[in-house]
């Protein structure tokens, strides 16, 4: 990347062209899980998106403070302080939302959306493209996550953010609120998103981060059978 | 129910009906990623049951010695996700040294798992779901819960990727739509494979009712 990138290019990155769910395939464990309504997810999109932005100016502001070394517990830590203070606002304003999000709002601390860009965008960059980059990637989230929380709610519950749109006489298909309808509604979507890539001429290899994790195992395997 | 039923049904809940990958969505990452190839599967799976259980041991207790006991709840979060961090990294060590055998086994995996979703999940789930027991039936019993939890949890965890393993190779070798090459293919089998586990519904109970 070049030193002087523009802040609107930054800022647009994170929205379409680095989506970070439907593009980077970060963060899938949330993606899949708080989708089953509209209002859930824009709140785990929000949350998200205010300690990605807060996370992201501090680091970028400590990168040169930082040992190498130990960058990653420092990380968590800076991360999962912002995650309690979301926490403690929910819990104390939005106790209905706290308890629909459950252990999903502690575990945006581990959500590779937010360690991954500490590791690849604000500990090279400065404060201000940092939060730019945070809104951005945050914005991308949260449209993927009404996208998705759409097509569950409206299918699965037949409303959309509470408000009943299909007639009750209609029957509710019940799965997509289910684990097996985020799968499915997930892959439905990307394989939109890869459609349209065709169409437009921009095909790109997705790797999540469970593939970059087989790799350093591979990696890690052939110099041991190197040194054996 | 007696105790060993109990811990019967919680960890048999876990695995079939519960399962933390196919149901509650934790560890997808790994789930999505490691599950091309069997022996790396088999690796992951048992270094992430180790290290669900120990890492329960450790904070069920500070939880409700520490946490709960000075008002600190609050502080869940950082301090769990500190210890795991810290106790991964103590793991290691002490494998390198003590247990050579089980660190070039499991070793590759340790430092994969310190940001895994579903170890800092199941510490927290196991706290919320037990720490009501402690004052009810005391702490022997609570803790006894929660490390079942967290080892069912744990073999859930491989039995979901080891089935998916399978269902991966065959899927790899069809020829689905264009778009659908690759990752989108995959979600929409695992949807499937998910919805297989739905079926267990009840089952564990009824079966361990039926024994005792």
């Amino acid at each position: 990347m070049s030193e002087k990138q523009s802040l609107w290019k930054i800022f647009t990155a994170g929205i379409i062209r680095e989506n970070p769910v439907l593009r980077l395939v970060l963060g899938c464990c949330s993606a899949l899980a708080v989708t089953t309504t509209v209002s859930g997810a824009l709140g785990m999109g929000l949350s998200m998106t205010f300690v990605l932005v807060c996370s992201n100016i501090v680091i970028s502001a400590l990168r040169k403070a930082i040992p190498d070394k130990v960058h990653l517990p420092c990380y968590i830590v800076i991360i999962a302080t912002f995650v309690t203070v979301v926490q403690m606002v929910l819990e104390a304003y939005a106790q209905d939302l706290y308890d629909s999000l459950g252990v999903f709002l502690a575990l945006i601390v581990v959500n590779c959306i937010i360690l991954g860009r500490a590791e690849m965008f604000a500990c090279k960059h400065t404060v201000v493209e940092s939060a730019v980059d945070g809104v951005g990637m945050g914005l991308g989230y949260i449209i993927t996550m009404l996208l998705m929380s759409s097509v569950r709610e409206i299918i699965g519950n037949g409303s959309w953010m509470g408000i009943t749109i299909i007639p009750e006489s209609v029957d509710r298909m019940g799965i997509m609120n289910q684990a097996p309808g985020g799968f499915f509604v997930f892959g439905c979507l990307m394989a939109l998103c890869v459609f349209i890539e065709k169409k437009t001429n921009h095909p790109i290899e997705r790797k999540t981060c469970g593939e970059v994790m087989l790799d350093e195992i591979d990696a890690a395997k052939s110099e041991g059978g190197d040194q054996a | 129910m007696n105790n060993l039923a109990v811990f019967a049904t919680i960890f048999f809940n876990l695995i079939l009906v519960n399962n933390y990958v196919l149901v509650q969505f934790l560890g997808i990452c790994p789930f999505l990623g490691v599950s091309k190839k069997v022996d790396s599967s088999t690796g992951m799976g048992l270094a992430v049951i180790f290290v669900m259980v120990i890492a329960t041991a450790v904070t069920f207790p500070l939880q409700i010695f520490l946490l709960d006991a000075y008002d600190l709840g609050y502080m869940q979060t950082v301090v769990f996700i500190l210890v795991i961090a810290v106790l991964v990294q103590l793991i290691e060590i002490t494998l390198k040294k003590y247990v050579p055998a089980l660190y070039t086994a499991l070793g590759v995996y340790l430092p994969l798992i310190t940001t895994n979703c579903c170890v800092l999940g199941v510490t927290i789930l196991a706290v919320q779901d037990y720490s009501d027991i402690v004052a009810e039936q005391g702490f022997g019993l609570a803790y006894a819960e929660a490390l079942i939890c967290a080892a069912g949890a744990g073999v859930g965890f491989l039995v979901a990727m080891l089935l998916f393993c399978g269902v991966r190779q065959r899927v790899e070798s069809s020829n689905p739509p264009e778009s659908f090459k690759g990752l989108p293919i995959t979600l929409v089998s695992a949807a499937i494979t998910s919805m297989s586990f739905m079926g267990f519904g009840g089952l564990v109970e009824n079966i361990i009712n039926a024994l005792v």
